[in-house]
């Protein structure tokens, strides 16, 4: 064999039994947009207009006020197509998603597999180039999709009815939110109960919209098991409780065996039960809202239902109410009447809209043809895979020098809070300090909700879509860094090494005298005096 | 599963012999044991009615013979508006938001995510130059809950609760709006003129008092008209002790002043225009901006990125601007909600801007307004069929057809069967619109496209 140095025999083996990937991400240090300009480039050429259409009315802008006419043009930089290609491209290759890395360290994202066929439905033409305010004949096949997936989810969660309205699950806690205040007000009840309950682990979306709708916002404590306390919930619910909003599992990963009965309580007192089912990716054919007690619930469809993440949208937020709730959702439903797909319009007492249109319609289509390709069994399957996946994961992790997981032990559902506590006290090396060094091994994981009750958290939820081989890969890195910080820790508090870029200074991010969230306002902020 | 003795493609360890070597490895002698925790009273009993799995292959055979059923703008012309607009797209916008980094991204750090942060931050910047204004947010679902978070916003700074908005606003937003802002907000609408279809000035006047938090209006408006007294409405309510809000369409800012040299205090938008396609209603986005003050910029709920230093000097690092006053930081103390919203649209919008470029916002400015007015000379010329408002409009406006004779329906019923998608019906939006419909005409109406529906119509009526 040759090498550009002389012969060196016979090719071995290459060697390929180190425990952790040797990664390194791609580094571009990329200019920002502006920086690319160059007077005269350009980009596209827009659509001409006919030469008959200038002779009839003109310049078109001379129909302009001078009040209204733009004086100074809008300072957009100037680029040849191919380089903006370049350039997006280049960002793109400095973010990970799950297609690239191993990515079950998003904790309550549920970041399984889109599948690639379902991206093709969403870009055709007969989804994309659909105007929502078409004859109701012409958009048969969308209603159709629309409808059967509503059928689907009352399988999954017993609900009687679905919008697909919301655009995220905050918009749907908000729309439970609203359902439960117009609730209370068809009944005389809408200022007596004002009081709304949640959990400590619940999303902050769900405090935080509740309060948008105007409901002063109570916290079940948990138990020293990790459960909602229900001896405190009962002292909590009165005349004035509107409703009770919890997760189940929540974040934790730990399922609330007794849900029925602080459904029970609160039904008891006159309130409603609102699911948040963000986490119901190990619930799939196992059990459902209805027999929990609950009036109503929501899907994340970029969750559980396999829409890819987008960055962060869009998305849906699935939302689904048992019968006497219907004349509340959000407007217009689709129905059907056994020959032709419709829009019920008339619905007696709806909060109005949470977001225009009908939603996400390329959410739905993909989540229909998600559920088309698992089936009742495979999304059991998908259930009880992405409940194993967890509990291995689990079982690992704790073996980990310095991490723990709190409250019950043996078992989770689908995904489980940890805490780096002990690794923080024996070596100083906190849980951000691990994030940041994971992005080394191409690897990510998501913390925690504030406020953290659990110290030094991470959150990690495998999904039923990665293989053995994968979780193992991620254990090895967690195992690796662990190491490094009691041997090493100043490699991991200094990462990331081998990353798009290195630690940033973030103090000027809160200080508005140097923040800048527009690249004009990082000129003007920066320019010398 | 039951009948197959290896994994579905979407599940690799259901693969027998790797699900049993897991269950061994972690001490359970069945995945049953994982669900303990569920009591037998709350285990579903029965098998979900929802039909067997199918292959890829059958699959893209259902899914597509189900969407064939559909008719889609691109085989019929169609004319339909209303907050969702036909526009051309740039084949490099759907290139970038196809590509598998940024579609199966969600939340990661600015490390290994530095390129979503990095293309937001510059969709920020990039719609910043349209608006003239140094902040612009993470954007939201669409213009309605972009108008609500403004006037929340607007209420919260003033420490006022009474909203006032144009009954000639589209009645879905309203709805929206109204939804939000409720219960501790209050709505009023201040009427519009009868020929121009802009804000009427006396009965804003009579409607402004010391309890007005925000005024806010739309230019164009959602029957296309524009707001040619913007800074005279701005005056007006800040002399009242009121924020001015102004929602624009952002595909008209490079002809059209940017509302805030007439006034506006926080503007607000839809993204849809830029690069996204309409996907029934899926594609729209909602923008906020303002100017770089901190009593505003600490009232967004949204995410706010910011370009940074790090420690090696020369090397741009970006992260959350002032994110403590978020709900992700606060709960409920954080500022409304903040959460998975429209993100890969605010990306698209960035590369259409920075493909456009200045001159291309302008000539598609232009050109949509050459376009809309020629549509506009034309079906006026129709013998009962009259331009609704006097006055300039930009990309819609309405026709009046109640002199024809005619009804919107039966008119868009005809069209329909001639391949046609006719303008939005507004006769149940409002008495002054009955027998009218809105017609958006852009820079993708060919005029061959624009005399086909004058021909139609010239048949019709």
């Amino acid at each position: 064999m040759k090498t550009s140095e002389g012969t060196i025999g016979k090719m071995k083996r290459i060697p390929r039994d180190h425990k952790v990937r040797r990664f390194h991400q791609a580094k571009w240090d990329e200019p920002v947009i502006f920086e690319l300009s160059q007077p005269g480039e350009r980009g596209v050429e827009v659509p001409r207009v006919e030469q008959e259409i200038v002779a009839s009315v003109g310049d078109g802008v001379s129909q302009l006020p001078d009040s209204l006419r733009r004086k100074k043009r809008p300072n957009l930089p100037q680029i040849s197509q191919f380089r903006v290609i370049r350039h997006y491209s280049r960002l793109s290759q400095e973010v990970l998603g799950a297609d690239f890395n191993v990515e079950i360290g998003q904790g309550t994202c549920t970041m399984k597999y889109s599948p690639k066929i379902n991206e093709r439905f969403a870009r055709s033409p007969k989804m994309a180039e659909l105007h929502p305010l078409q004859d109701e004949s012409t958009v048969q096949g969308m209603l159709e999709i629309t409808y059967k997936l509503d059928l689907f989810l009352r399988e999954v969660s017993g609900m009687d009815k679905f919008s697909f309205q919301p655009g995220s699950g905050t918009q749907a806690l908000l729309t439970q939110a609203s359902i439960v205040r117009k609730y209370h007000e068809s009944r005389g009840e809408g200022e007596l109960r004002n009081e709304f309950l949640t959990t400590h682990f619940s999303h902050p979306s769900q405090a935080a919209t509740a309060a948008v709708k105007g409901f002063k916002i109570i916290y079940v404590p948990a138990d020293e098991n990790g459960y909602p306390d229900l001896e405190a919930l009962k002292g909590l619910v009165s005349e004035r409780t509107a409703a009770f909003a919890v997760a189940n599992p929540e974040d934790t990963g730990i399922y609330n065996s007794r849900i029925k009965e602080f459904t029970d309580v609160v039904h008891a007192a006159g309130g409603l039960c609102c699911y948040d089912q963000a986490n119901a990716n190990g619930l799939l054919g196992i059990t459902r809202a209805l027999e929990a007690g609950f009036d109503m619930c929501f899907f994340n469809l970029h969750k559980t239902f396999s829409i890819p993440h987008a960055c962060g949208g869009p998305a849906t937020g699935a939302i689904g109410v048992t019968e006497k709730l219907e004349e509340f959702l959000p407007g217009p439903l689709v129905d059907f009447d056994g020959e032709r797909y419709y829009y019920k319009r008339e619905l007696k007492n709806s909060i109005g809209k949470v977001r225009s249109f009908y939603g996400v319609p390329p959410a739905v289509l993909r989540a229909y043809a998600w559920i088309r390709a698992l089936g009742a069994e495979g999304l059991e399957e998908a259930a009880k895979i992405a409940c194993l996946n967890n509990n291995y994961l689990y079982h690992k992790i704790l073996q980990i020098r310095g991490a723990s997981a709190p409250y019950i032990k043996g078992r989770r559902l689908e995904q489980v809070r940890y805490s780096w506590q002990k690794l923080t006290e024996d070596t100083g090396v906190t849980t951000y300090d691990v994030q940041r060094r994971m992005a080394d091994f191409a690897h990510h994981y998501w913390t925690s909700h504030h406020p953290y009750i659990v110290p030094e958290p991470f959150t990690l939820e495998p999904t039923e879509s990665y293989s053995k081989a994968e979780l193992d890969e991620y254990i090895a890195a967690l195992t690796h860094i662990s190491q490094e910080a009691y041997e090493n820790p100043e490699i991991v508090q200094t990462a990331p090494h081998n990353s798009t870029g290195h630690r940033v200074i973030e103090s000027v991010l809160d200080d508005p005298e140097q923040w800048a969230i527009t690249w004009r306002a990082y000129l003007k902020k920066t320019a010398k005096e | 599963m039951s009948a197959k003795p290896f994994a579905h493609p979407y599940i690799p360890n259901s693969a027998p012999a790797v699900k049993e070597q897991m269950l061994k490895e972690i001490g359970l002698g069945s995945i049953e044991e994982i669900f303990a925790d569920i009591p037998q009273e709350l285990r579903l009993k029965e098998k979900m009615n929802i039909p067997p799995a199918l292959t890829e292959y059958e699959l893209e055979r259902h899914v597509n013979q189900l969407m064939n059923k559909n008719i889609t703008t691109k085989e019929y012309i169609s004319f339909l508006g209303a907050g969702c607009w036909p526009h051309f797209i740039p084949a490099v916008c759907d290139e970038i938001n196809s590509r598998a980094e940024f579609l199966t991204a969600y939340a990661g750090e600015p490390y290994e995510d530095k390129g979503r942060f990095q293309a937001l931050f510059e969709y920020q910047s990039l719609v910043a130059e349209l608006v003239d204004m140094d902040v612009v947010n993470v954007p939201t679902f669409d213009w309605a809950q972009a108008a609500s978070t403004a006037l929340r916003m607007a209420a919260r700074i003033t420490k006022r609760t009474e909203l006032l908005l144009p009954k000639n606003i589209h009645p879905d937003k309203l709805l929206i709006i109204r939804n939000y802002t409720s219960p501790d907000l209050t709505l009023t609408l201040v009427d519009f003129t009868e020929d121009t279809g802009a804000i009427d000035l006396a009965d804003l006047q009579a409607k402004l008092g010391p309890n007005t938090a925000a005024v806010y209006f739309e230019n164009p408006s959602f029957l296309g008209s524009l707001e040619t007294n913007g800074q005279l409405i701005a005056d007006l309510a800040h002399a009242a002790g009121a924020l001015c809000v102004v929602g624009v369409d952002p595909s008209s800012l490079g002809v059209m002043e940017a509302p805030a040299n007439y006034g506006a205090d926080i503007v607000c938008g839809d993204l849809q225009p830029l690069g996204v396609h309409m996907h029934y209603g899926g594609g729209q986005s909602g923008f906020i901006a303002t100017h770089d003050d901190p009593t505003f910029v600490m009232e967004y709920p949204s995410r706010l990125f910011g370009i940074a230093p790090t420690e090696v000097e020369g090397e741009y690092g970006f992260g959350d601007v002032a994110y403590d006053r978020t709900s992700f930081a606060k709960r409920e103390k954080g500022k409304e909600s903040v959460g998975t919203q429209t993100a890969l649209w605010g990306i698209t919008a960035g590369v259409y801007l920075a493909t456009m470029g200045p001159d291309g916002m302008e000539e598609l400015g232009q050109g949509i307004m050459q376009r809309s007015q020629y549509a506009a000379k034309q079906l006026a010329s129709l013998p009962g069929v009259e331009l609704k408002f006097s006055g300039p409009f930009f990309k819609e406006f309405v026709i009046d057809f109640s002199q024809t004779g005619k009804t919107v329906k039966e008119i868009n019923a005809a069209l329909l069967s001639r391949g046609i998608f006719g303008g939005v019906d507004l006769t149940a939006h409002d008495p002054q619109l009955e027998q009218c419909a809105l017609f958006c005409v852009t820079e993708v109406h060919s005029k061959e496209e624009i005399d086909a529906l004058v021909t139609a119509l010239a048949s019709i009526v």
